[in-house]
């Protein structure tokens, strides 16, 4: 079992957070680690890259609500990228779908965030 | 074993005991997948019992720290996959303790996936007592 987390500055003010491998109740906390230090250090705008991941659960996906609600109290957003079937399944059961903005690559999470 | 469906032929019964701690939920997540690759599951299906079983353990390790262990038997039939997760206390105090849970009861979301992706799910989830999950998945569900 392994996360991957990679943060890179991207243009148009925004910062993209490249995951790859499992999220899950063990792994999450390094996500929300990086997701916070992102944000502690004001960047509102975020892409999270979820192309690399194989599966997500409730804690990854508590994770990414949390990131959300921290960055829009700033007037920022969370982007996701996300090819997956089965995590966009998951997504679409729990209606996530409607609070994040959710792109099949990165270029289109970016531009929507400008 | 429980009572099985008309038509249904019991394949066997797995039990698994882990650690209950974070980085052994991936344990159970491989173990299931391999018990349901036995029956003629579909790889969707598969990925969602998976997601199942790591919520389900979520819930023990987290809603009632303090146990030691988790105990997950896995029932396969021709027909479907039953599997009772519960930690070690409940298993100490056994069947009948504890309350009924549900998703508005604020478990969040792991209780709401499990219903999502399972045909039938039991929980009991007491501070005191500790957890315990019953759920099936019918093939071809």
């Amino acid at each position: 079992m392994d996360i991957k987390v990679h943060v890179r500055e991207s243009d148009a003010d925004a910062y993209v957070v490249e995951l790859g491998g499992e999220i899950d109740v063990y792994t999450s906390p390094k996500v929300k680690d990086a997701i916070t230090d992102l944000i502690d250090q004001g960047h509102y705008n975020l892409v999270i890259n979820l192309e690399k991941v194989r599966y997500i659960d409730s804690t990854g996906l508590g994770v990414l609500i949390g990131g959300l609600k921290r960055v829009r109290e700033h007037g920022g957003t969370v982007n996701l990228v996300c090819t997956n079937p089965q995590i966009k399944k998951i997504f679409d059961i729990t209606g996530l779908v409607k609070i994040f903005g959710i792109f099949d690559d990165e270029a289109g999470a970016k531009k929507a965030l400008a | 074993m429980n009572a099985l469906e008309v038509g249904s032929e019991h394949l066997g019964t797995v039990e698994l005991r882990i650690p209950s701690k974070p980085e052994w939920v991936a344990v159970a997540r491989l173990a299931i997948a391999a018990i349901a690759n036995r029956q003629p599951f579909s790889v969707e299906e598969i990925e969602d019992l998976k997601l199942a079983i790591a919520e389900a353990c979520t819930l023990c390790i987290t809603q009632v720290p303090g146990s030691e262990t988790i105990d997950i038997i896995c029932e396969a039939t021709t027909s479907q996959l039953r599997i009772e997760v519960r930690d070690e206390r409940y298993r100490a105090r056994g069947a009948g303790a504890g309350r009924t849970a549900s998703a508005g009861d604020g478990e969040g979301l792991g209780i709401f996936l499990i219903q999502a992706l399972m045909d039938s799910l039991e929980v009991n989830i007491d501070p005191q007592l500790g957890t315990e999950l019953v759920m099936t998945k019918r093939i071809g569900s």
